[in-house]
């Protein structure tokens, strides 16, 4: 008896500290829960949004016209090269961890990420990382300005990188250890925490998704990470990979870069994928259609991910057998896509649907990601490819699958956790004018681009022929539409968290969202600590279909 | 967290570090494999290395067709050197032979080793196209000031298919000085 109750004393005294955050700034810094980590996470991926967004905006100014206006080139391509690489690696995906780390542990009924500690890490690591990028806009020679893919021997000429590239690439090195960590934690929470009743098919579509992209980042952040160390020992220690005159070959730097760039792409979309498979079924009041399809497609996409990389380089030379192969690969990830597009259709078909902000963004989201897909298919196309490579038709394409497809998903998602992570509801007016702005000026901002390209204007370029112009202008007037319209959401994420429309939102907030995910059983705002003890049953109307 | 569940994560987290750290060998392991399959017959690209020397072989000569050779030359970053062909453009019959010479003079004070690396557009015409002397097969090594007339000797051979009229062949000459073995 004794030994008993000695036992509960201690484990009263070690519980001690559990009750709440800490006090004060010191709290952020420390912190390993993961909401603390989710949100820290989340903020900073949005800070990132406005800092990669007004690179975007000095791109769109100088665009406005043609001629050279307020930048000189090589600033111009400084911006081009940044604006990519901060909204890649220090918004979206931040972004998305930043939801796995809220959402994963309530979804699957764990008490926390599986690592904590390295959690934190693996924050912080990202922020020395952005940091260690953004040093760079303040260099003698400026930021890394020959695209964010960072081709030699472009990259390595002194003209285009001043005293910035070994910065780059040890900014890309934290960034992928960060994004590492991040990902083992996700796996081992994803297959170890989850409460006893959930099978791995009874996760939500989130969890699965971040489950398999976790798998892609730990596969494809180190062929990076190597990559970029063979650009800088070509440059400071005298091997040749890339070299021509060493008997190295810079078509070889392109192959593996686009390894990783191509899963890097579906890192991306694929949690987006997740996001939207939660909301709509929502939102539809239906199980989502498909849920093994679902599964599998993502599957499919990630394996496909792997063994089409050099759909983006058909025009540096490469056999006829070789175009030819990854130009059929390629189109058959049209094929899983197209499965997820008509499941998110079927879905909502004969729903009980209601348009709130979250439910408006994810349908806007099927219908552009389906153009942005589309213009994906012609380029797969290797003979058109030739005439698309390069111009702002490839802009277009890819734009239109990370803005309205990740970026609005992302908007989605804030508008549709924040009353649960909060308790405050948001102010559902603004919401929709935010959505209506957002999605109005997208299609000015990005849909001339489409034009433009064909017509044959080349991506990055400070100054143009004026038959571009009046496209041009009617692309940065959009921008500058849709730039402005996300300060409405910066104004309705800081409103909600001090309090929104004040109305008290209910633990499921939306009707009948418990149906749909174990968080929605939680109290409304989420408590510091949930699930201490795991949920006895889990939610089953999402998978329906195969039970 | 329990005794059970820490070594589960110790297992899985060891498993995930061993794939993380793998993935960056295989990125260096994908320099080898690249120069394999690139070996590959049915790979046709032209490599630095392909641009071998042939010895002199007769071919007839096909009067019927002309072929207009263009030549280019570049500078890796700030090589310093002065470097052209004598000739910029030259109409030839396949299975002729012809000589042209370049010109190349170091313009610094110093020895200078350097190399010119040939890149032929279209790629697939350069294994038509046999040069049986070139400055090119090897590094060059530039006294102070030296000046240099390089020839380059070179047939297209006939069975080089009709769609090609115009081949266009271009020089990088890359400063080689501290990289060489040749210093």
């Amino acid at each position: 008896m004794s030994a008993v109750a000695e036992h509960d004393d201690h484990h009263d005294h070690h519980d001690d500290h559990d009750h709440g955050p800490a006090k004060g700034l010191l709290r952020w810094v420390i912190t390993t829960n993961h909401k603390d980590i989710g949100t820290l996470y989340l903020l900073f991926a949005l800070a990132m949004f406005f800092v990669g967004g007004s690179m975007a905006m000095v791109i769109r100014a100088e665009l406005f016209e043609p001629g050279l206006q307020f930048v000189d080139p090589a600033f111009f391509n400084s911006m081009t090269t940044m604006h990519a690489l901060v909204m890649v690696f220090g918004a979206v995906m931040p972004a998305f961890v930043g939801l796995a780390n809220w959402q994963i542990p309530l979804m699957i009924g764990a008490a926390d990420m599986a690592l904590p500690r390295m959690n934190n890490m693996s924050f912080w690591m990202l922020v020395a990382g952005v940091l260690l990028l953004a040093s760079t806009l303040f260099m003698e020679g400026g930021a890394p300005n020959g695209g964010w893919t960072l081709y030699p021997p472009l990259v390595l000429q002194p003209i285009t990188v001043g005293k910035a590239l070994p910065f780059a690439i040890f900014s890309v090195h934290l960034l992928g250890i960060s994004s590492i960590m991040g990902a083992i934690n996700i796996i081992a929470t994803i297959l170890n925490m989850r409460a006893p009743a959930m099978r791995l098919m009874d996760m939500p579509l989130f969890v699965w998704t971040w489950l398999i992209t976790a798998f892609l980042l730990i596969a494809v952040m180190p062929v990076f990470a190597g990559a970029v160390t063979m650009l800088l020992t070509d440059k400071f220690f005298h091997t040749s990979f890339f070299n021509a005159a060493g008997g190295g070959d810079p078509v070889l730097y392109e192959h593996i870069f686009w390894f990783f760039g191509h899963p890097e792409v579906y890192i991306m979309i694929l949690p987006t994928f997740g996001v939207a498979s939660t909301i709509i079924p929502v939102f539809a009041r239906k199980p989502l259609f498909g849920y093994a399809s679902m599964v599998w497609a993502t599957a499919s996409i990630a394996f496909l991910s792997f063994i089409v990389w050099a759909h983006h380089m058909f025009t540096v030379g490469m056999p006829i057998a070789g175009e030819l192969y990854f130009m059929y690969a390629t189109m058959i990830i049209a094929v899983p896509t197209g499965v997820k597009v008509f499941n998110w259709t079927a879905t909502m078909w004969k729903g009980a649907m209601t348009f709130e902000t979250p439910m408006l963004f994810s349908i806007a989201f099927v219908v552009l990601f389906t153009m942005g897909g589309f213009t994906g298919l012609m380029m797969s196309i290797a003979p058109s490819d030739f005439q698309y490579h390069d111009t702002y038709f490839i802009v277009a394409h890819f734009h239109y699958t990370l803005v309205p497809a990740s970026i609005f998903i992302l908007m989605a998602a804030g508008y549709f956790w924040l009353p649960k992570w909060t308790g405050h509801m948001y102010n559902e007016k603004i919401g929709q004018l935010h959505f209506w702005l957002s999605v109005i000026s997208v299609n000015i901002l990005f849909f001339p681009q489409h034009f433009l390209g064909l017509a044959g204007m080349p991506r990055r370029i400070p100054d143009y022929a004026i038959q571009f112009a009046d496209w041009n202008m009617i692309s940065s007037i959009g921008g500058f539409i849709f730039g402005a319209s996300q300060l409405l959401f910066l104004y309705i994420v800081y409103d909600t968290i001090k309090g929104g429309t004040g109305e008290k939102v209910t633990d499921e907030v939306w009707e009948d969202a418990s149906k749909h995910g174990l968080e929605w059983t939680l109290p409304s705002p989420v408590p510091y600590h949930t699930w201490t003890t795991p949920p006895s049953a889990v939610p089953t109307e999402h998978v329906l279909d195969t039970h | 967290m329990s005794e059970e569940l820490s070594k589960k994560h110790t297992k899985l987290v060891r498993i995930l570090v061993f794939v993380a750290v793998a993935m960056f060998g295989f990125g260096y392991a994908l320099v080898p494999i690249y120069d394999v399959l690139c070996e590959w017959k049915w790979i046709e690209r032209d490599r630095p290395d392909d641009i071998k020397q042939v010895s002199e072989a007769t071919y007839k000569i096909d009067l019927d067709r002309e072929i207009t050779v263009e030549f280019i030359t570049t500078l890796n970053e700030s090589t310093p050197m002065e470097f052209y062909p004598e000739v910029k453009q030259l109409k030839v019959h396949p299975g002729e032979y012809h000589t042209v010479n370049f010109y190349a003079e170091n313009k610094a004070n110093k020895v200078m080793v350097s190399r010119a690396i040939a890149s032929f557009s279209p790629a697939l015409t350069s294994s038509y196209f046999e040069k049986t002397q070139c400055f090119c097969f090897s590094e060059q090594t530039f006294q102070p000031k030296e000046i240099k007339i390089m020839p380059m000797r070179f047939v297209i051979n006939p069975d080089l298919p009709v769609s090609y009229k115009t081949i266009t062949l271009s020089y990088t000459f890359f400063d080689n000085t501290d990289k060489s073995v040749n210093k």
